[in-house]
């Protein structure tokens, strides 16, 4: 859902630039006392992960295709904070060297992903598995909603900002892109849900690393 | 992460992009509501181009061309974050 520039008025991208600034500034304040030596080359390791599993369109109904967003998994192995900042890197890339995602648009693209994509998979998965406790599928099942919610928020929040710019109307856009992206979402839970297994099954050390971050919270 | 352990990773992301050409080429949600409520047209190029639509420019085999768009964004994708997250590390070191 990399919104082109020409979609968005520029008072809406305005706004969108400072919401994307907030809350990658606010990521990068709060990472900084979580990051060990181990978790360097791991936030490299991961956006350069999802940048290439984003290129990995897989077609869903009617003529449409969907990617891994992966603000989940990003947020599943880093923490919501370094996850955040990944995917935003990735979308960097992706507008700057692709062409993928407007200039002018990165920062409502950014907002979209890289903070409410990250940030509504994070409150999902904590409140999760807060709820299901530490049964043997409770991070099965919290980190596949936590992704299909973080893909229908990405792109409620990317229909706001066509609807404010007046390029679609609310009542077309909001449930055109929500109803596509619940089907999308579904293909993200499954990859995040792979991945987040095989993981868990050949390097749980990793997983282990953004435990405390997740579980202790944030008041 | 182990030491070299992210070369791994590393090596598992590069080894994804091979599967790219496999992708569908329908267009993505976005797109796809853009074309049904006839905004699409509204797109507007980008000012510059440099790996546009995935595909390293001057290779004339398509698939190879999309594998080695895709190695190169990984390399510079791994190199920019991990250079980030070091500097936001020696930052912080520094000042505690």
């Amino acid at each position: 859902m990399h919104i082109p520039d020409g979609f968005l008025s520029t008072a809406t991208s305005a706004v969108a630039w400072v919401g994307a600034a907030g809350g990658v500034g606010y990521s990068i304040n709060r990472v900084k006392t979580e990051l060990t030596e181990r978790k360097v080359p791991l936030i490299g390791v991961t956006a350069a992960f999802i940048f290439a599993a984003q290129m990995l369109n897989f077609p869903v109904a009617g003529g449409t295709s969907g990617h891994l967003l992966g603000g989940a998994l990003a947020m599943i192995l880093l923490g919501p904070f370094a996850g955040s900042i990944a995917i935003t890197a990735v979308l960097i890339i992706q507008a700057l060297i692709f062409q993928d995602g407007g200039l002018l648009a990165l920062g409502a693209n950014v907002l979209n992903m890289a903070v409410v994509g990250v940030f509504s998979a994070w409150l999902v998965y904590r409140g999760l598995l807060r709820v299901l406790g530490s049964r043997k599928w409770s991070t099965t099942i919290a980190a596949f909603a936590a992704s299909w919610a973080s893909v229908v928020l990405a792109s409620l929040a990317a229909s706001v900002e066509l609807a404010l710019s007046g390029t679609s109307p609310w009542g077309v856009v909001l449930p055109a892109m929500g109803s596509v992206h619940m089907i999308i979402g579904v293909g993200e839970g499954l990859i995040t849900v792979g991945v987040v297994s095989f993981l868990r099954a050949t390097r749980p050390d990793l997983l282990a690393l953004q435990a405390t971050p997740i579980r202790g919270g944030v008041s | 992460m182990k030491k070299h352990a992210w070369l791994i990773g590393l090596a598992v992301a590069l080894a994804v992009t091979i599967l790219a050409p496999l992708a569908s080429s329908f267009p993505d949600g976005l797109e796809r509501v853009a074309e049904d409520h006839a905004f699409l047209d509204r797109a507007q190029d980008a000012p510059f181009q440099i790996i546009p639509d995935y595909a390293l420019p001057g290779i004339s085999h398509e698939a190879l061309s999309t594998i080695l768009a895709g190695m190169v964004g990984v390399v510079i994708v791994f190199a920019l974050t991990y250079a980030v997250a070091w500097l936001l590390r020696r930052r912080h070191n520094v000042n505690a």
